[in-house]
């Protein structure tokens, strides 16, 4: 499957492209991608078309150059320790792409526990940077298994702000908030609609409406005109293939 | 010459007390305090308030049942993403959690250390940060903008624990690795601060190798300074040593239900730190004949 003559792309490859298509004019700014397949996006919008992002190690360094996932980056071209990190996210040059346990159709994210917040029946990670990261930077989202238990009509605790809250909550709260893109396993999700909530964009090759439809739990805006996720160009597969993931780690995370 | 606070991990534990805030430093499962966590457990010290970027300093405390009430942004083992006591702990409500976003703990602690009573940030607005508690007041700018912003309250504390590479004898702290984490913000938020280092070495010594911007925490914020060999264990403590993985998913593993975690801590945590160690040095001589 991933003879690298073959310009065939995979599931992976579409969600990949479609990852690394969030940072595209996104500027000299910081990508900032939680996961396997948002890690391995930024560094091919990197390698392609969004030469001026800076990219950290997944630690405190700020690298030069773009090694392949898991491997160690040979130039460091800055310092970025936690807490510059965090005073970072204020100044705005950042977009990060974020997980997303549960979210809803107006982009409130959820990360930190399942059920009543006093006595959850499942702990997660806790809010972590959800709510500095919505307020301050852009933000997108990725999900690797698509499904009505994450696309949910309300989540159980609002880390990341979506847009009816921002607006709610007055203009210090909206002033930089900023929901770009929410890529799944099944396509492609913008807010481009008069309500601020979720459209499908895209749907990725062999995925059809009625799929999407069923894996999510609260009405989506469709489009009559709905094109399909762009194909990989044959440079990005071979920066794929040959540079970025040798090893195919995007493939583990959304099989074939 | 300025005083000598070299003391043991005992030492630093008798002089905190049952009630008492404590911030404990390093990041998930990275440079945390370990030794001094566990002579923590070893106490009868208990009724804690503890705010922290929570990894196992977090899941042990709160294992023993001496957390009161946590204030974090997460708690996780990093190459494990939950930490599995936090997560038993939270799901049968075992302490009160006090959920702010990481920036938060920062601005807190910054405030603490600054004798201010707040700071303003725009982090937390809109997000369920608010609701969740509900003593959270935000600041109304009184300039021209108006902006009305969360006032995170000064996160003060009793006492901070941390762990750095090397100190002086005087507390001069200084780390080696890549990130400060907030091992000095804790310190200047603190009444009083107890650093364990890898090793204990004289003031000359501390530039010999390393740049004077590798001097995180000055003497004039610590209390107490302990040599702890390997005192992060089994958290990273780069470059002294790297997380101990296949310890930690021992650890992991043994939280998954009470038998095996009394088992776990029979084997690892009745004794003191030497015993620890001995412990642990035995768990990998398994590990390589197995």
């Amino acid at each position: 499957m991933s003879g690298t003559g073959t310009t065939t792309a995979t599931r992976a490859d579409h969600c990949v492209v479609a990852c690394a298509e969030s940072w595209r004019n996104a500027g000299e700014v910081l990508a900032s991608p939680m996961g396997t397949i948002p890690t391995i996006a930024s560094r091919l919008a990197k390698l392609t078309f969004s030469p001026d992002l800076l990219l950290t190690d997944g630690g405190a360094l700020l690298t030069g150059d773009v090694p392949a996932v898991g491997a160690a980056a040979k130039v460091v071209e800055g310092w970025l320790p936690y807490r510059q990190h965090l005073a970072l996210v204020a100044t705005g040059r950042r977009h990060v792409m974020m997980g997303a346990s549960q979210i809803d159709r107006y982009g409130n994210q959820n990360i930190s526990c399942i059920g009543d917040w006093s006595r959850p029946r499942r702990q997660l990670l806790g809010v972590r940077g959800a709510p500095v990261n919505t307020l301050n930077n852009p933000t997108s989202y990725w999900v690797p298994r698509h499904s009505a238990r994450v696309f949910v009509e309300r989540v159980d605790m609002v880390c990341g702000v979506g847009h009816d809250r921002a607006a709610a909550a007055g203009p210090s709260a909206s002033r930089h908030h900023r929901l770009v893109d929410v890529v799944t396993d099944l396509g492609v999700f913008d807010f481009e609609t008069p309500g601020r909530t979720m459209r499908l964009r895209s749907l990725h090759p062999g995925v059809t409406v009625e799929q999407v439809v069923d894996a999510t739990g609260f009405t989506l805006t469709i489009p009559t005109d709905l094109p399909y996720t762009r194909r990989p160009t044959a440079e990005e597969l071979r920066l794929l293939r040959e540079v970025i993931d040798p090893e195919g780690l995007r493939i583990r995370e959304v099989p074939a | 010459m300025s005083r000598n606070k070299t003391m043991t991990a005992e030492e630093v534990v008798a002089r905190l007390d049952s009630g008492m805030t404590v911030g404990i430093g390093g990041w998930g499962s990275r440079r945390k305090p370990m030794a001094l966590v566990r002579a923590l457990l070893r106490s009868d010290v208990t009724d804690l308030t503890v705010v922290s970027y929570g990894g196992p300093d977090v899941g042990l405390l709160a294992a023993a049942g001496k957390i009161r009430k946590l204030v974090a942004a997460f708690a996780t083992l990093d190459s494990i993403p939950l930490e599995p006591h936090f997560g038993a702990a939270r799901q049968r409500a075992a302490f009160e959690l006090v959920e702010l976003d990481e920036a938060m703990v920062m601005w807190g602690l910054t405030a603490a250390g600054q004798r201010l009573p707040f700071m303003p940030v725009r982090a937390g607005l809109a997000s369920d940060v608010m609701t969740v508690n509900p003593s959270l007041r935000t600041v109304t700018s009184p300039y021209e903008d108006a902006e009305e912003l969360v006032a995170v309250p000064a996160l003060r504390l009793d006492a901070a624990l941390v762990h750095l590479n090397r100190a002086d004898p005087h507390g001069n702290g200084q780390y080696l690795g890549p990130d400060p984490y907030f091992d000095d913000l804790f310190c200047e938020a603190a009444d009083e601060a107890y650093l364990s280092c890898e090793r204990i070495v004289d003031t000359a010594d501390l530039l010999e190798d390393h740049g004077p911007q590798s001097l995180l925490v000055k003497r004039a914020f610590v209390n107490g300074v302990v040599e702890s060999p390997n005192g992060a264990h089994f958290t990273s403590c780069a470059p002294d040593h790297e997380r101990d993985e296949p310890f930690q998913r021992a650890y992991a593993l043994a939280a998954r239900d009470p038998a095996s975690w009394r088992a776990f801590t029979d084997r690892f945590l009745s004794g003191d730190e030497d015993a620890y160690r001995a412990a642990v040095a035995a768990f990998h001589d398994e590990e390589a004949s197995a």
